[in-house]
């Protein structure tokens, strides 16, 4: 077994780690792409603000893999923050705990309109919720390794 | 394996799943709105729906639409010359599905303009001048009233006209009959009971013409 640090080829944890955030940032792409382009679900004003967080970290993520560079969480992060911070209060209006006189809502698309929720109980918005929470957690994780 | 190849695959792989989940998705909905034309046949051609065409046609194009659509406008065109193509054995029965905001009032300008006699003209007005009545996704049905007097139809009678029950009546039965054939988006049309499910010209036209081809 040869150390990792010198195999440029080597899948170690912290590249696994920023390849499954990137995942992530794909599955959620391509679903909201899904949502909106196959299923037409029109996407509210507070979707196109979780979308401009979300898409761009496909393409900064996947700079960052290959070669492998941590630099990639310092721009990453802040988008998966924003993007986290937009869906939780999307997720509250959703729930109807904001109420939803407060939303910036235009374009005839109400953000608190219930969709088929695909679960059971997973809402879009939820979804999103969750997609973000996991990228967030698991990049203040390689960067914590990475810092070490 | 290189790290870029299994990104690349990665990346592939997912791009396929989604390419094989919407070919998969489209078709379950295309079989669902066939079973949903099918068991709402009797709904389809109402009595009061508008038609053009020989009654003697065996072809029969039911089209949902909103005179606030843009591809509405585009469409009501390609219909026609399908039509002229073949006037003999093609019907047009056009129905409402106002989605757009304020698009109630138009349509019932355009049905009070049919007690007039003077649908068809009002209706190639509306399109003709949908970028300045409806724009924005919004229609401004108070826009359409100073361009009426150019089909010579009587502005006083049809004002009176849209105030009747009856045609709010009429606009929410399509509306009802739209949701239950499943039309979400406009225009919806159907040939002899059968949905249009993958959208654009070159399908209606073929829809067309494998019905015509079926019952002559």
């Amino acid at each position: 077994m040869t150390d990792p640090s010198v195999d440029a080829d080597a899948f170690d944890t912290n590249w696994l780690i920023l390849f499954g955030v990137w995942l992530m940032a794909c599955a959620a792409t391509l679903g909201s792409l899904f949502f909106s382009e196959v299923m037409d679900f029109p996407p509210c004003s507070l979707c196109w603000y979780q979308r401009i967080f979300m898409y761009p970290m496909v393409l900064v993520l996947g700079a960052g893999l290959v070669p492998f560079d941590g630099k990639a969480i310092r721009y990453a992060l802040p988008l998966a923050v924003g993007g986290w911070l937009t869906a939780f209060y999307h997720t509250l209006l959703y729930e109807g705990i904001i109420p939803e006189s407060a939303a910036p809502c235009s374009q005839g698309v109400s953000c608190s309109e219930d969709y088929s929720e695909l679960l059971g109980f997973l809402s879009i918005p939820l979804l999103s919720l969750l997609a973000f929470t996991a990228m967030v957690a698991a990049l203040l994780v390689l960067y914590k390794r990475l810092d070490k | 394996m290189k790290k870029q190849t299994v990104l690349l695959l990665a990346a592939v792989a997912m791009l396929l799943l989604f390419a094989g989940g919407a070919w998969w998705y489209q078709n379950w909905q295309a079989e669902k709105a066939s079973a949903l034309a099918r068991e709402n046949s009797p709904t389809l051609v109402p009595d009061h729906a508008i038609t053009l065409g020989p009654a003697s046609a065996r072809v029969t194009i039911v089209e949902f639409f909103d005179p606030a659509c843009e591809t509405c406008a585009v469409f009501h065109k390609h219909v026609h010359d399908l039509m002229a193509a073949d006037p003999q054995r093609i019907r047009l029965v056009l129905r409402y599905a106002p989605f757009h905001q304020g698009s109630r009032a138009v349509v019932k300008i355009l049905e009070a303009a049919r007690r007039q006699d003077k649908y068809w003209e009002t209706l190639e007005l509306l399109f003709a001048s949908q970028n300045h009545w409806a724009s924005h996704h919004k229609a401004k049905a108070e826009l359409v009233w100073p361009l009426l007097s150019q089909v010579g139809v009587d502005v006083e009678r049809l004002r009176a006209d849209t105030n009747d029950p009856a045609l709010s009546a009429l606009v929410r039965q399509d509306l009802l009959d739209a949701a239950k054939l499943g039309i979400r988006k406009t225009p919806g049309f159907l040939v002899n009971g059968k949905p249009l499910t993958s959208f654009g010209l070159p399908q209606l036209q073929q829809l067309v013409q494998s019905e015509i081809d079926a019952r002559y």
